[in-house]
């Protein structure tokens, strides 16, 4: 069920302010990519126009293509709510659903969808959060409210809620970013299993993160405050970390600047 | 250095005397505040429960199921059932109608409308908090009663069967229930919404995202994110709006024609409220009937209580989903 990504000419704003210039890449199935950068580079914003969120902020537009497979997104006809369900994705804090509980949680996405047949759900709910290896510390409290699980678990639940319903793509935008060594470890070794099944995208500040869990790397910059944001270069992983083609890479990811 | 080093922890011991002395004004202000509360509705119960006392023990009817109030008839009858039907009915039908439209309103505001238009919206709203009950009531009297004769008999001719909507005399003016709830629903309306549209404000954005990541329409990321985490701030909204409307007096003794009928035919004229049977009879009544109208305001006071209490427990029951630690 992993649909290959790929951008041409993609553009981004905020109102006037251009964020993002120019950006193409392909994103093959079934691997991990990761976008790492300076803050304000604009990784986060492309990353929210992959599944059509960035146009729920009040006066942002997008222009370009992305192209899931051969469906651009972006097309007259397509319907961004029907996006969000083929791309899922997972936030920098762990925001599950203050009032439901842990399997109305997983579930949440399937009720949108319309589905209500209990043996159905029960199954995808085991299914999910196995997938998100949180099923043996949650199975026997599956009706307590999702906001009383720790900071990791809680990202976990997100996690199982995004797959819950299948996508094409899963987003992560610094799903770590708000837990600690321990629980950063377990989402990445979640992150390695899941690439089996679903094309993964996440963006991290966190280098040796990128280094870990991505078969691909892309290193976006800017020139300069109010510049809008560019790709500099997307190429695999083992090579953007020790033979980087650009120099502005190289810089970046050795600590001399950003 | 050697001679401000002392000089130093003194003047911080100083600094911190003062604050203590600042805490303990502070702090006897607001327990002093606490108490004043807590004895000003001791002494309204003591006062009412007293008086009522009085009443009570030479009510030659029975209290609770006497439609007639006549206090000060040389063998005094007089009892609530009347007053307590029209005051809950009313404020029902009030809810009914406020409550969906104030909802609708708030959410109008904090998720719908464009910032250019929400702004002076509310503003709009909240002005209809500012005026003053008795200018709803000569509203209701002058131009809701009127215009309300369509809406009336169009209810009795197609809704007649419910029984609620069967006008036992066809065609007469609508002072009744029935109008006194649309206009106490229009009462209320600001209060519901403002408190309403600001707890829709603060539903944290990444749960409003979280939704619309997984697909949902701006609808379904309202019902799945907005609503119910709205939800404890829904209820209290609606019970201020509930107590106003249970307690309103003026408009109510302006627009219903009062008599001691109980009617289960809401479009029938007549009937009564607590508040507005205390502001029609307190002026012409005895001592006595005073006492007597002292024992109704008392039930009244027990049935906001009782009101405020159940909305409370809705509330606590669901704590822990309340998303207060989220």
């Amino acid at each position: 069920m992993a649909k290959r990504i790929d951008v041409s000419g993609l553009s981004a704003f905020y109102g006037t302010t251009k964020a993002i210039e120019d950006i193409s890449m392909s994103i093959e199935p079934r691997s991990v990519t990761a976008f790492i950068g300076p803050s304000g580079c604009g990784k986060s914003t492309f990353l929210r126009t992959l599944n059509r969120m960035h146009e729920v902020i009040p006066g942002a537009r997008v222009e370009g293509k992305v192209l899931l497979d051969d469906e651009n997104l972006y097309g007259a006809s397509v319907d961004p709510v029907a996006v969000r369900r083929s791309v899922g994705m997972v936030f920098q804090r762990p925001n599950p659903f203050p009032t439901m509980s842990i399997y109305d949680n997983v579930v949440a996405g399937l009720k949108l969808a319309g589905v209500r047949k209990k043996s159905l759900l029960d199954g995808v709910v085991e299914k999910s959060l196995q997938g998100a290896n949180l099923w043996n510390e949650v199975k026997d409290r599956l009706n307590k409210p999702g906001a009383g699980l720790s900071g990791g678990q809680q990202q976990r639940l997100c996690i199982a809620r995004a797959i819950a319903v299948e996508p094409q793509v899963l987003l992560m935008d610094e799903p770590c970013s708000a837990l600690d060594p321990i629980s950063t470890l377990a989402i990445e070794d979640l992150i390695g299993e899941l690439k089996s099944q679903f094309t993964i995208v996440i963006v991290t500040h966190n280098m040796q993160q990128a280094a870990r869990v991505s078969d691909r790397t892309a290193f976006f910059n800017l020139a300069g405050v109010g510049q809008p944001g560019k790709l500099v270069e997307l190429d695999d992983t083992q090579r953007i970390f020790s033979n980087p083609s650009v120099q502005a890479t190289e810089d970046y990811i050795s600590g001399r600047f950003g | 250095m050697t001679s401000s080093s002392p000089a130093a922890p003194r003047g911080r011991e100083r600094r911190k005397r003062d604050s203590r002395v600042g805490d303990k004004i502070f702090m006897n202000a607001a327990r002093g505040s606490g108490i004043l509360l807590l004895v000003i509705m001791a002494a309204i119960a003591g006062f009412l429960t007293w008086r009522s006392g009085i009443a009570l023990s030479k009510n030659e009817g029975n209290f609770l199921t006497t439609f007639e109030w006549t206090p000060d008839a040389p063998k005094p009858v007089f009892g609530i059932a009347v007053l307590a039907f029209g005051t809950i009915v009313s404020a029902l039908i009030a809810m009914a109608i406020a409550v969906p439209v104030a909802i609708g309103i708030a959410l109008f505001i904090s998720h719908y409308a464009p910032r250019k238009i929400a702004q002076p919206f509310a503003y709009l709203v909240d002005l209809l908090a500012a005026v003053p009950s008795v200018v709803y009531g000569l509203w209701g009297a002058l131009f809701l009663v009127p215009h309300l004769d369509g809406l009336t008999s169009w209810l009795n001719d197609y809704l007649g069967w419910t029984y609620i909507f069967d006008q036992s005399r066809a065609g007469t003016t609508p002072r009744n229930l029935f109008t006194v709830g649309i206009l106490l629903a229009i009462m209320i309306l600001p209060i519901i919404t403002a408190v309403s549209r600001e707890v829709f404000r603060q539903v944290p954005r990444m749960h409003e995202e979280a939704a619309l990541a997984l697909g949902a329409t701006r609808w379904e990321m309202i019902r799945t994110a907005v609503l119910p985490f709205g939800r404890p701030g829904i209820i209290s909204a609606s019970m201020l709006g509930l107590g106003r409307a249970l307690g309103e007096t003026i408009a109510v003794a302006i627009v219903l024609s009062s008599n001691n009928v109980l009617s289960l035919h809401l479009l029938d004229p007549g009937g009564g409220t607590f508040a507005q049977n205390i502001a029609l009879k307190f002026n012409e009544a005895q001592p006595f009937g005073r006492d007597a109208l002292m024992a109704s305001g008392l039930v009244l006071f027990v049935i906001t209580l009782l009101v405020n209490g159940a909305a409370r427990l809705i509330v606590a029951r669901r704590k822990e989903y309340s998303g207060a630690n989220a």
